[in-house]
Formats: C-alpha cells, structure tokens, sequence
C-alpha cells in the first residue's frame, strides 16, 4: 500500500509519520503522475488558498479528480477538508466538491481560540485528544454524509463514501486511531 | 468538555500549517489582498517594509493597531505583525486585537538591550530571528513557537541568511554526533538549557519550524533557502518593492513548493520584470546591520 500526501505546503512530513507509526509507506506528492501512482491521499493542513491556488496553476485538479471517481480515499485534514467540499461560505476560491458539506472557515475565531479538547467520536470507544487551529466547521451536511463527530460550532469529523475530514490535526498528536481508519478504507479500495 | 488555549501544541501547530509556505511583508489593504491572492500563507502587517525603514532611518516601532485591524478584515489568512525586541507592552495590545502570530524583531529599533519578551506569557505564538543554535534555542526556550533566520532585512541580498542558515544546520549536526558529557559542555558555551540540546540531539533539527528570511528576492532565492533546509520563507521588501509584485509574489509562492524541480523553477523564473535595488553587505557598517541588534 502506498499513500501519498499532497505536498504543495502544510504540515506534510507529520502525516508521513503519523502513517510510518501506522505500519503504512507514504509519499510526498506534488505532481499528476506521483498522484497517479498512490492508492489513498492525504490532504494536510495547511493554507486552503495557497493550495488551491497551486492546485490550479500546475493543472492538478483533472488527476486528483479521476483518481476520486475511482474510488482512491482521500483524507483532508484543516485546509484538506475545506478543499474538499462543495460550499464554502462567505469565499469564493478552488474547491473540488467531493463532500456535500457547507464550510464555515475560521469558525472557531482566530488563532487566540484555537484550542485542544476531548472529543467524543463514532465509533471509538474513548474520547479523541483532537487539536483545533484555525479550524473550519461543516454544516447542513448532504443525505450520505456520515457524521463522525460534532462540536456545538460543527461538524468537525465527517466522511462520504471515499471521503474522510476532519477540522482537528490527529497528525499534531499521539493518537493514531484517525490514521488507522483512513488506512482500512484504503485496504478495502484494494481489495 | 474541557478546553485549553494557548497550548504549545496549539501554538507550534500554526507554524507547522505554514510549512512549504511563503510569508510576505505587507504595509496595506490592496497589499495583503495582492499577497493572499498570489498564494501567501500569511502576511506580516508593517507600516514600513524593511528597505524603508532602513532608508529612511530613526525609531521604527509596532504598526498602528488599526493598519493591522484593517488588513485582518481583508484576508483569510494568517496576520502577523512586527513588536520591538523586548517591547513586552506591544505584543500585548496586538494580542489583544487578536493577532494570529508576533515576530519579535530585529527590524524594528529594539526596546530593550538585555531582554527578550517572556513568550510563555501569551496565548499567541512568537517568531523570532536568529543567527546560530545558541540564539535559536534561546529565543526557544522564552517560549518562541517558530525561528527564521535573521538575515540581513531589506537588502535583497541572500548571502547572509544563506550563512546564517548554513551556521544553524551545521551546528544541528555537530549536536547529533555529541556525547551526553559532551552536550552538557556544548548547552553551558551556547548559554543554552540542556533539555532542549537533547531535545536537538534526538530530533535532528530544531523543536519548531525554521523559515527563512532576509534578503529573499527571487524564486531562485527560495529555492535556494528551502534546498539548504528552510521549512518554508519570509519575503519582506523583494516583493513590494520590484516592478511587478502580483507575478513575482506567485512566482516565489511556486518556488518554495517546487524548490527541487529546475525545470519548473527555470519557467517561473521568466520575465519577472526588474527585481528590487539590492545593497552589497559590505558597504553595510556594523552600525547598519539589524541582525546584530540582538542574540
């Protein structure tokens, strides 16, 4: 198996360890045919316009949506989820619109209310150390979207068939449950 | 629910969001706007870029709250915003207009010769310059969230963040092949607590991100700066002060992704127009050079 994680700017290299502590190889990938080559893709945390906007000068967009539409899992984190989506609230920059979700961006406030609390997730048996900076929210979400987690701002965890986001960074923590649910949707696309 | 703000966590975490990133220096509204439309992943509010406040001399301190409020209100992304080294009053007002990052900076006239802002005193994370490993893991440990190379601001000359760079990363592997006896002797000559040299020792690099800047005024200078380890650039006057700020600012912005593909940066790299007048080093007297206003 073998991941890659989009490396136009963000927090790359801590999702790479993340999946390295997982038992899974990762790559950077910044180009259509490394896109082409990866069986699952992480989006990370980063600035949304600034990938975005590299997304459309270096003619991205086409792969990574093909690769979509045949299934490859993709996981968006922070400015991940954002670009993932397919309302954006207030702005009008890139998105791919994978996920039927409305993004509220900053919604937390600024970086003074960016926060880590305890959050209770579908599905795992204890609560998720989950750490929020300048995080989005998802609202109003679409009929196949499954809500994983909420807060009172949102939706903060939230997946459509090959599509998985989370507003919080699992990759700035220790625990690897968010990583290790991403990793079996990728081995059920393999199988 | 329990909530925590302002955490370590929390603050090198924004830091770590602006990785493979460009940070431009921005004096106004249309500025910012120009600087997030050209793929910045912030901007550092100022009231002069560091070309003019070398120019024009005199005291340069924090920028007018409202500046920095309006550019705030124009852009998505992350605002910084400059206070005086050890200016401890400035960097709380600029919390209090709910700032996203403080660079305690050497570009601006230091507020006090001896001390640092105590940075664990806030809820927002701090940049600071440095020069080597010494200053770099002291700014850290008074609570520091992010380092960049000091450089030589507004000068459009690389050579002395390139330096300055080079010192940092050769000093991180000198660390990594050190003894626990021979770290304790290294902590007490680079006046600096052991736990983080340990902490150096074992990551192989700093605790927090480490950017690049002073002098950066060309792609090839970011490509340069990420090839020899940056974690992503800061861009102060080389933007704004050239002749066509939009293309050069998105050519930069494709440089510090792109920084290992020639073939890409040699096409981004193609009629910028005129880059901003740059100084040579030397004709700067020990009196001129910012970088030396602290360590």
């Amino acid at each position: 198996m073998k991941i890659g994680v989009l490396a136009l700017q963000g927090a790359v290299s801590e999702h790479m360890d993340m999946l390295k502590r997982v038992g899974v190889e990762s790559y950077p990938v910044r180009k259509a045919e490394e896109i082409e080559k990866v069986d699952g893709l992480v989006m990370p945390g980063g600035e949304s316009t600034t990938m975005g906007r590299l997304i459309q000068a270096f003619q991205l967009e086409g792969v990574i949506k093909k690769r979509f539409e045949e299934g490859m899992p993709i996981y968006g984190t922070c400015a991940g989820m954002i670009l993932l989506s397919n309302r954006i609230e207030g702005f009008d920059q890139f998105k791919f619109g994978f996920i039927d979700l409305k993004i509220i961006r900053n919604a937390f406030g600024r970086q003074v209310d960016s926060k880590e609390i305890d959050l209770n997730v579908k599905g795992f048996d204890t609560p998720f150390h989950a750490i929020f900076i300048r995080a989005p929210v998802g609202k109003d979400p679409g009929k196949n979207v499954e809500v994983l987690a909420e807060v009172p701002e949102g939706i903060v965890f939230a997946r459509e068939k090959n599509v998985l986001v989370s507003a919080f960074h699992p990759e700035l923590g220790n625990d690897l449950r968010v990583h290790s649910y991403f990793v079996d949707m990728v081995k059920k696309f393999l199988k | 629910m329990e909530e925590k703000f302002g955490t370590v966590k929390v603050k090198r975490g924004l830091a770590e969001m602006l990785k493979g990133g460009v940070i431009m220096d921005v004096t106004n509204v249309e500025q910012a706007q120009i600087a997030e439309k050209a793929g910045a992943v912030a901007v550092m509010a100022l009231e002069r870029i560091p070309a003019d406040i070398r120019k024009e001399g005199g005291v340069a301190r924090m920028a007018d709250p409202k500046l920095v409020k309006d550019i705030m209100n124009a852009v998505s992304i992350p605002v910084m915003a400059k206070v005086r080294i050890g200016h401890f009053a400035e960097a709380q007002i600029l919390e209090a207009i709910g700032i996203d990052f403080i660079d305690e900076s050497e570009v601006l006239t230091p507020a006090d010769e001896v001390h640092h802002i105590n940075k664990w005193n806030f809820k927002v994370p701090f940049v600071c310059g440095a020069r080597n490993l010494g200053e770099a893991l002291r700014r850290i440990s008074e609570g520091a969230a992010m380092i960049r190379t000091k450089g030589e601001p507004g000068t459009g000359n690389i050579v002395e963040a390139v330096r300055h760079m080079r010192i940092v990363m050769d000093e991180i592997r000198k660390v990594q092949n050190m003894s626990e006896e021979e770290l304790y002797v290294e902590a007490k000559e680079l006046r600096v607590p052991i736990d983080l040299l340990k902490e150096v020792k074992e990551l192989g690099r700093l605790p927090v991100v480490n950017f690049a800047a002073g002098g950066i005024a060309t792609p090839a200078d970011a490509s340069l700066m990420m090839q020899l380890g940056a974690d992503g650039i800061f861009v102060g006057s080389g933007i704004f002060k050239s002749s066509n700020p939009k293309k050069r600012a998105e050519a930069i912005v494709a440089a510090t992704t792109y920084f290992d593909d020639p073939k890409i940066l040699a096409k981004i790299s193609e009629d910028l127009g005129e880059e901003m007048p740059g100084i040579d080093i030397r004709d700067l007297t020990d009196k001129d050079k910012m970088q030396l206003r602290s360590e």
